[in-house]
């Protein structure tokens, strides 16, 4: 089963090769990966869709946690969330299909959002799944072109950031370091 | 206040700043500017003879005192030469800061001469990176990287400066304060977590403490020692933990692990409850990992919440400074009743009797020939002369296993070795780092005849700075723990293992000026070793020892602990 990772990170050179860095230091491939600025300029959230061994979950959710760039990264697999993907299809369409066309993309809650002789450039907002099966009708009406976003995924609970509090700067601060945290595991 | 300074000198400014006293470098183009301005600083620069030794060196520095290692190398070849080190001291949690001079910023990513993707390269290599692109951001990312080497779980972070960065004029204002808001530090373990632990601990029939590197990086070993005093706990200290219980200490049993002691590794197949404190479950300990201490309930320390259920499922994880837990599990341990202290040492008396039977059993004893050098005599000699008190930088190899096995190490940071990658050609120059950290120490490099073969240009270094390094070559003419391998699991076919050719060690040292020395009959070494250690200068003692030997106990890859060999299968054939 794919794996659904939010991440908050700063936006900063490299944090991105270092996030994937986890994943591909072991081999997984990368289905779907999206990223953009918050309305703090400064950081980014990151959604990635990822088939990852069930028993290294938990690990690779670590190890992205661990990286300096890395504020926050949470496993929204099993969590309440809302997950988004955007389809862009382009659709050849003789003047028989079209009214068919049309109606097919009602169903699914597409735009049109090109329409020419040639037949209809369309756009799709939907939970994954959902756009599989859009995709699917879409082709049994003959070549298309299609084009995905990846999947957006948003918490339904609120979680808990825990940030790391300025420290001083300059020698012997291993032994002033003031920031003190509790992790609790089990 | 400000001044206005060049990108070099406030680089310079941040390192003294930051306490750097000397640091391991190889100049190249791009770093010119930041070599002129070290000219005339009072910051003291080691020329090595290659940039893998300057890292190496940096590593020793920093694993003799716990300080933040520093290695400096030029764009493109100098970088790339780094990287075994830097993945070294990841393995290994050292704090490294590594600096690299990068071609100007207008030439990056045009294929310039010496440009290298340091950046993209050391991304996997290091705990952190940065590249420096404006002045304005040199010193909060100098004092940055410091900060991270040295916090957390330690480990190497690398400033890649590009050239017209160094030569760019800016007004220096000192940074007062980091902040890192994504970069967590855990220090202080869950007190509730910690008391069920001293729990558990009174609870234990057959309780074991497992120590590792993080003792030595937490600076705990006093913590550590009081723990096993209190409870009359057992201790094993895995190969990057030496030194953190002293050797001599009633309850400290040995090294568990492959070439662990029998003892050792008995206990920890037969403990119900496992302390594991700044350990990481490593392979090379525990063996087949699903046969590993199969009746212990484990109470993981671990600074590093990735360490946790890593490789082991702990029933107790704490996360947190292994230092600040074990002051708060002391504290709460130290609490009991006498009864319960009384009782539990009762308790206690069967799994001591047990421990003890085992170390009787197979002691880890060194043994002796009168016709050739063992290995094992060899570092006998070593702990005889060292007394708990030398520093001993060692190889990779059979030698670094006999020298954990009988040289033994009363405080910290006195055994210095590559644990965890296992580079080849690290002996040397970490002894060359640990040096400079300890004028005062006696320093052994204890390294074989291959991974001196990879360290022969440093013997310039030496020979350049006077340093009174003892090198020591347990020269066996093989790569002896690859064709060990080969012997017992290979069928005897030895491929690529033979080194014949050594140079002549008195004509080598003496093309450097300095004393050297080959020996090969038993009777000599205690005087040669003495001799040596006399020396006020450096030294180069070529120790011929007996070809076949092997080191035991072993524990072969993939099986479990308790399946440990204790001797070789068979005579071994005497084969040329």
């Amino acid at each position: 089963m794919l794996q659904v990772i939010s991440l908050l990170l700063e936006n900063k050179p490299g944090a991105l090769m270092r996030v994937t860095g986890v994943l591909t230091a072991r081999g997984y491939n990368i289905e779907t990966l999206t990223v953009a600025r918050t309305l703090d300029p400064e950081l980014s959230r990151m959604t990635i869709v990822v088939d990852v061994d069930a028993t290294l979950r938990a690990q690779v959710i670590k190890q992205m946690n661990k990286l300096v760039n890395v504020l926050q990264a949470v496993d929204l697999t099993d969590s309440r969330a809302v997950v988004r993907d955007l389809v862009l299809i382009r659709v050849r369409a003789t003047l028989e299909q079209r009214t068919a066309i049309l109606k097919e993309a009602e169903i699914f809650g597409a735009r049109v959002i090109d329409s020419s002789t040639e037949g209809f450039a369309l756009e799709a907002t939907d939970d994954p799944e959902k756009l599989d099966e859009f995709v699917q009708v879409m082709r049994s009406y003959g070549d298309i072109e299609v084009m995905r976003s990846g999947a957006l995924a948003m918490s339904l609970e609120t979680k808990k950031l825990r940030l790391q509090p300025p420290v001083p700067a300059g020698r012997g601060r291993r032994e002033d370091q003031t920031a003190v945290e509790v992790i609790e595991e089990n | 206040m400000s001044n206005l300074m060049s990108g070099a000198k406030m680089l310079l400014e941040c390192l003294v700043r930051e306490g750097v006293d000397c640091f391991f470098g190889y100049p190249g183009g791009v770093t010119l500017p930041f070599y002129d301005a070290l000219y005339d600083h009072h910051i003291r620069h080691i020329l090595v003879r290659h940039e893998e030794n300057a890292c190496f060196a940096a590593e020793g520095y920093a694993r003799a005192t716990g300080k933040v290692g520093v290695c400096c190398a030029t764009s493109g070849p100098g970088a790339t030469n780094l990287i075994t080190g830097l993945v070294d001291s990841m393995m290994d949690s050292i704090p490294i800061v590594a600096l690299t001079g990068q071609v100007p910023t207008k030439l990056i990513g045009s294929d310039a001469f010496q440009e290298a993707d340091t950046f993209g390269i050391t991304r996997s290599c290091t705990k952190h990176n940065f590249m420096v692109k404006n002045l304005a951001d040199l010193p909060q990312i100098v004092h940055e990287a410091f900060y991270i080497a040295s916090s957390g779980r330690p480990g190497p972070v690398l400033v890649d400066v590009p050239k017209d960065v160094f030569q760019a004029q800016g007004h220096y204002a000192p940074v007062t304060n980091i902040h890192l808001p994504g970069y967590k530090v855990f220090t202080e373990g869950h007190t509730g977590q910690v008391k069920r632990a001293a729990q558990m601990i009174w609870d234990a029939e057959r309780p074991w403490v497992y120590a590792g590197g993080g003792i030595i990086a937490a600076g705990a070993s006093t913590e550590l020692r009081e723990l096993a005093e209190i409870v009359d706990l057992p201790v094993v200290c895995t190969l990057m933990g030496l030194g953190g219980m002293p050797a001599e200490h009633p309850n400290f049993v040995s090294m568990p692990g492959m070439h662990g002691s029998y003892a050792a590794n008995m206990g920890m197949s037969n403990c119900d409850v496992m302390i594991a404190l700044g350990v990481r479950f490593d392979d090379r300990v525990t063996g087949r990992l699903s046969a590993f201490a199969p009746h212990a309930k484990v109470i993981h320390v671990d600074i590093d919440p990735a360490e946790i259920g890593k490789n082991r499922a702990p029933d107790l994880p704490i996360v947190g400074d292994v230092k600040r837990v074990l002051e708060r599990l002391n504290e709460i341990l130290a609490e009991a009743t006498p009864e319960r202290k009384a009782k539990h040492a009762a308790d206690r008396k069967a799994w001591w009797a047990q421990v003890r039977a085992w170390k009787q059993e197979h002691p880890l004893v060194p043994s002796y020939s009168d016709t050739e050098i063992k290995p094992q005599h060899l570092m006998a000699e070593i702990d005889r002369l060292s007394g708990g008190q030398a520093i001993v930088c060692s190889d990779v190899g059979q030698h670094q296993m006999w020298a954990a096995q009988l040289v033994r190490f009363s405080e910290p940071r006195l055994w210095i070795n590559s644990g965890g990658l296992g580079s080849m050609g690290f002996g040397l120059p970490s002894a060359i780092g640990a040096q400079f950290a300890r004028p005062d120490k006696l320093v052994f490099a204890i390294v074989g005849d291959g991974g001196f073969q990879m360290s022969i240009p440093e013997l310039s270094t030496l020979a350049s700075y006077g340093l009174p390094v003892k090198i020591v070559v347990m020269n066996n003419g093989y790569l002896g723990m690859v064709r060990q391998w080969q012997e017992l699991f290979y069928n005897n076919r030895l491929s690529a293992v033979e080194l014949d050719c050594f140079p002549d060690a008195e004509k080598l040292a003496g093309a450097y000026g300095f004393k050297g020395r080959t020996i090969d009959k038993p009777h000599e070494l205690a005087p040669a070793l003495e001799a040596a250690v006399r020396e006020p200068g450096p030294y180069l003692l070529n120790v011929k020892v007996s070809p076949f030997e092997n080191v035991y106990p072993m524990i072969p890859a993939g099986a479990a602990v308790h399946e440990m060999v204790m001797g070789p299968p068979e005579p071994v054939a005497l084969t040329s």
